[in-house]
């Protein structure tokens, strides 16, 4: 008996672990319909991407972006559930199915999006670039003078190598100090443990607007590396794929139609516009290819708003952080945002 | 065996207990191979089926980022195999200075417990009460934090005579730099070394043969002393000091011990020196006194009597729960990834981990080596209990 117990674990552990863990095109779509949320991996504290607020809820571009992809499947923004990361963690909790997708200001470069079982969609939530925040004390003009500086900086991120590539590249020396935190990195710089901190410029601004006295602090001028900050999703999966990085590129384009968060149902009963109509599901189905409701940009647009509406929320004029849209401006704006159209 | 004198012949059947026990052992390996097996081949074909790179080729890569603390020569362009070895250097040197000082200072509270003098028997016990129930990670956090970290920045920096300098960038002091009496210098310690071992062994020689004791410490500390110095004089200075200063953000020359690995040093030795007093205290303890009125009855003094008799016997007590003090220690180093110290874990667990995204490889090159130190560690002691175990004639 004993040995036909024993038998019986073995085999149950086996069948277990052998029928969990494949990935297949549908499945993520299908796992999350069932299970009636999306899980959504974000950062572990950043304003303006993803925070909690003084009620719990979790706000930023990045949550949004969740929202987003949860209102595309569910007709609901609400329907979906966090998971806050930090750097070190994100891409295996990805990996082993522990979230369906991770929008965590992570940079799209080749080897993460090849070879480690990841995708990026394509869609770009925030084009941004490494910079340095300085104590204005040292009196630091420029990264240049930083020859001997003592840098903090977060542990399993590209800035760790893009740093090292920038004093490499100018013949200058550094100590780094990397933690696995964001905010660990903060106390370090207020303690005078390092003489800067870096990462990517946005995230600068939304350090300095935490520390205790942020006047102290001087964002040094050099952009030092391109870093695209998009969605990732599981490779293997192009349908999920597709539905990610069609909410952002709808976003996108409701923004450059005019459409906004106010004036989106009036637009999808009456506009004029083909272009905005096959956007809206007022004229064909093309939402069905996704496998998406036939309303599915109405939805998004309504419950989080156009890129802009989005942009303007989280990181723009109005808050705290005050971010220029820059890079991140529609193409016929100034900027590179510009999205494949929706037909 | 079956046909052995006296055993009745039998037929192989389940109803022998021999026969089933063999069965079950074979059953049992069978399972434990073929779940292997089965683990191994389900994560080649996950990880094939999603294209994450399996195999051990990332170790050639250049791995492009910098290092806070390397012992040996680090580039960016190095590789991650240099990596590994730099993160398992760091674990190994606080290993090793956590060790040895934890075992000093565990023994001297563990003792300090045990004194008759009210005051330093009452410190003792609230040393051992305090620092072993706050969990380590909180006593590293709070001497990185609230210690190391409080300190001035290095430009209004402690300073020690202009030699030594405590700030915030951890401490800066002189480096010893090889120069020209070095080599003679090593050569004449060797020498020191072997003179003091010949005459202990003269010395113990002639104890056992008339009874004269000899001062053994102080003519071997002469020795020490005199044979080097004599030599520096001959040869010149064995090295020179190149002293630390302060240059545009930071000491510039000399050598540094950086915060993190102060910081944590310190907390694995308060934390674990708490747990070895207790077990000295148990080990002196577990020696009846009746061994010391015995040998004071012999005639010898108290110094004697702990040396050659209570602390022989303790250490039988002592040493199976020091081992696994130890292995705790080299574990709890870990926990350095909350301060950023690079190490095993932080470093290669951590930071080339996420570089390469090849988990399983990581994961599983950094449990090798942890199983590795410990058992080096559990060996070592085996050894050494092993040697000053009860002989019995």
């Amino acid at each position: 008996m004993k040995l036909l117990k024993s038998t019986l674990a073995v085999v149950t552990a086996a069948a277990v672990l052998g029928v969990s863990g494949f990935a297949q095109a549908g499945a993520t779509l299908d796992a999350v319909q069932k299970k009636g949320f999306v899980q959504c991996g974000v950062s572990d504290g950043l304003p303006g991407f993803s925070v909690p607020d003084s009620t719990g809820k979790i706000v930023g571009i990045d949550a949004d972006f969740c929202r987003a992809v949860a209102a595309a499947v569910f007709g609901d923004a609400t329907k979906v559930k966090f998971s806050q990361l930090n750097a070190k963690e994100r891409f295996t909790a990805l990996q082993s199915g522990e979230i369906d997708m991770l929008s965590r200001n992570s940079t799209m470069t080749s080897s993460r999006d090849a070879g480690m079982g990841l995708k990026f969609p394509g869609f770009i939530t925030y084009y941004d670039g490494i910079g340095f925040l300085a104590n204005s004390k040292l009196g630091v003009k420029s990264a240049k003078e930083l020859d001997g500086a003592t840098i903090c900086i977060q542990a399993g991120t590209t800035t760790e190598l893009n740093v090292s590539d920038y004093f490499r590249a100018n013949g200058l020396k550094y100590t780094p100090i990397t933690f696995d935190t964001s905010d660990e990195s903060a106390k370090s710089l207020e303690s005078g443990r390092c003489d800067v901190l870096t990462s990517d410029k946005s995230q600068l601004f939304a350090q300095r607007s935490k520390l205790a006295s942020p006047k102290d602090y001087v964002v040094l001028p050099e952009t030092i590396s391109k870093e695209p900050l998009g969605p990732v999703v599981r490779n293997g999966d192009d349908e999920w794929l597709a539905i990610v990085r069609w909410t952002g590129f709808a976003m996108l384009n409701a923004e450059e139609a005019g459409v906004t968060s106010k004036n989106v149902e009036a637009e999808a009963k009456s506009t004029k516009n083909p272009d905005v109509a096959r956007m809206l599901g007022a004229d064909g189905e093309y939402g069905k290819d996704l496998k998406l409701p036939k309303d599915w940009v109405v939805q998004i647009v309504k419950q989080v708003g156009n890129y802009g509406e989005m942009f303007e929320r989280n990181l723009g004029k109005d808050t705290p952080l005050q971010i220029d849209r820059g890079l991140n401006a529609l193409w016929n704006a100034g900027g590179i945002q510009y999205a494949p159209p929706v037909r | 065996m079956q046909n052995s004198i006296g055993a009745p012949k039998q037929r192989l059947s389940l109803s022998d207990p021999r026969v089933r026990a063999w069965v079950f052992q074979i059953v049992t390996i069978v399972a434990v191979i073929s779940l292997g097996w089965f683990l191994f081949d389900n994560t080649q074909t996950n990880l094939e089926h999603r294209g994450i790179t399996s195999g051990f080729g990332f170790l050639e890569r250049s791995a492009g980022f910098g290092i806070a603390q390397h012992l040996i020569d680090y580039t960016e362009a190095d590789s991650y195999a240099r990596v590994f070895v730099i993160g398992l250097l760091n674990t190994l040197l606080v290993t090793f200075i956590g060790v040895i000082l934890a075992t000093i200072l565990g023994f001297i509270i563990g003792v300090a417990r045990l004194s008759k003098n009210w005051i330093i028997s009452k410190l003792a016990t609230v040393y051992v009460e305090v620092f072993r129930n706050i969990p380590p990670l909180l006593q590293i956090l709070f001497w990185y934090f609230a210690v190391f970290l409080t300190m001035p920045g290095p430009r209004a920096a402690h300073n020690f005579g202009d030699t030594f300098f405590v700030s915030s960038r951890g401490l800066n002091m002189p480096a010893a730099l090889v120069a020209e009496g070095f080599w003679p210098f090593v050569i004449s310690i060797v020498l020191a070394i072997v003179a003091i071992v010949l005459m202990t062994r003269w010395a113990n020689k002639r104890f056992e043969a008339t009874g004269e004791p000899f001062h053994k410490f102080w003519v071997g500390l002469a020795l020490f002393l005199v044979i080097p110095a004599l030599c520096a004089v001959i040869f010149g200075a064995p090295v020179h000091w190149e002293m630390p200063e302060l240059k545009g953000f930071n000491f510039v020359g000399g050598w540094v011990l950086i915060p993190e690995l102060l910081a944590l040093t310190l907390a694995l030795t308060v934390y674990t020196a708490a747990f070895i007093a207790e077990i000295v205290r148990s080990g002196i303890k577990s020696v009846s006194h009746g061994q010391t009125e015995a040998a004071h009855s012999l005639g010898l003094r108290n110094g004697p009597t702990l040396r050659k008799v209570i602390i022989p016997q303790a250490l039988r007590v002592i040493i199976p729960p020091l081992t696994s003090q130890y292995l705790n220690l080299a574990k709890n180093s870990s926990l350095a990834a909350g301060i950023g110290y690079p190490e095993m874990v932080s470093l290669f667990a951590g930071t080339v981990l996420n570089q390469t995204g090849q988990a399983i490889e990581v994961i599983a090159i950094t449990m090798s080596v942890y199983l590795a130190i410990s058992i080096s560690i559990s060996l070592l002691m085996n050894w050494y209990n092993k040697r000053i175990a009860l002989i019995e004639r």
